[in-house]
């Protein structure tokens, strides 16, 4: 299989997610520019956190207007897996790939610092080395995480089971004071209804080498590359 | 022409930042004011001649400057004093 990272102005995870992808688990991994419109055959996609074009205007909305993001929403569109990381999930949700919106955190601060979460769903690609209500470690970096949805977009992600990371204190309970940003329902990312476009806040590609402290986010990424390898 | 487009979050949307700056400055004798919503404004230079003004900025604002899920946007034509 083969990876490909995409890189906007702005993005400062780019490296990182290459470097778990191709040193780690040894993927043919490509960085793909913004102004590009060619995916060079790449089974999977991650856009990455950062802050793109400085995050003017809303974070991700700029990115959503470069040439390459038609071609990720045409790749997703005909059931290509996307990973958007931090920004990246910003970025999905501008691009309508996503439901829901990033609003600023309700503390209004940058939050920097490891946080619990709980595997909602292990039924997808994305998750599938995961235990069901699996409670795992992960840093989160952000301003704007604080994920909004009308109610009922709300009640359909719950429904459908898009609701795939919810953050929850060290036992896995979920309660305010586990929620860092002010998120509905603790969300801390969420997948499509066909479960091949997967937006989170924290950051696995903080922690998925032992050299970074632990590998508590390993199984994502051994998930997603499991299934490609098996289906490529 | 010149136009001005203000994006704020829906009434329905809490602001945390209208909401500090109202506890912050009910603290500086403003205690009259009740609310405070925040926002932002873009000032557009507009040809002249051009068509269809209002329905080209309402698409503007709609697809980019806002993001309808949870800002409203209002557009006002400024005039020249």
């Amino acid at each position: 299989m083969k990876a490909g990272v995409v890189v906007f102005p702005g993005s400062n995870c780019d490296h990182d997610c290459f470097y778990v992808l191709n040193k780690i688990f040894n993927i043919d991994t490509v960085f793909l520019w913004h102004k590009d419109r060619n995916l060079n055959n790449v089974d999977l996609i991650v856009l990455p956190g950062g802050f793109s074009f400085g995050d003017y205007l809303r974070c991700g909305a700029i990115a959503n207007l470069s040439p390459i993001m038609n071609s990720v929403v045409d790749f997703a569109g005909k059931g290509g897996y996307v990973l958007g990381i931090c920004n990246g999930f910003q970025i999905l949700t501008e691009s309508g790939l996503l439901p829901g919106f990033l609003m600023m955190n309700s503390s209004l601060n940058f939050i920097c610092k490891d946080v619990y979460v709980k595997i909602m769903n292990n039924s997808l690609p994305f998750t599938k080395n995961y235990q069901k209500k699996e409670v795992t470690n992960i840093p989160i970096a952000h301003k704007d995480g604080n994920y909004y949805a009308g109610t009922s977009i709300y009640k359909s992600l719950k429904n459908n089971n898009q609701i795939i990371f919810q953050y929850c204190d060290v036992n896995g309970i979920i309660t305010e004071g586990s929620n860092p940003n002010g998120s509905i329902g603790n969300i801390a990312g969420i997948v499509n209804i066909k479960g091949n476009v997967l937006g989170m806040m924290p950051h696995p590609e903080r922690l998925a080498d032992n050299v970074l402290g632990g590998r508590e986010a390993y199984p994502l990424f051994q998930s997603i590359i499991d299934f490609l390898d098996g289906e490529v | 022409m010149r136009y001005r487009i203000i994006v704020k979050l829906k009434d329905s949307v809490l602001d945390p930042q209208g909401q500090t700056i109202l506890s912050a400055i009910k603290k500086e004798q403003y205690d009259f004011i009740s609310d405070i919503r925040t926002g932002k404004f873009f000032d557009l230079q507009i040809d002249e001649n051009t068509e269809d003004v209002d329905k080209k900025l309402k698409k503007l604002a709609y697809d980019i400057l806002s993001n309808p899920i949870v800002e409203d946007f209002v557009i006002e034509e400024m005039v020249k004093n």
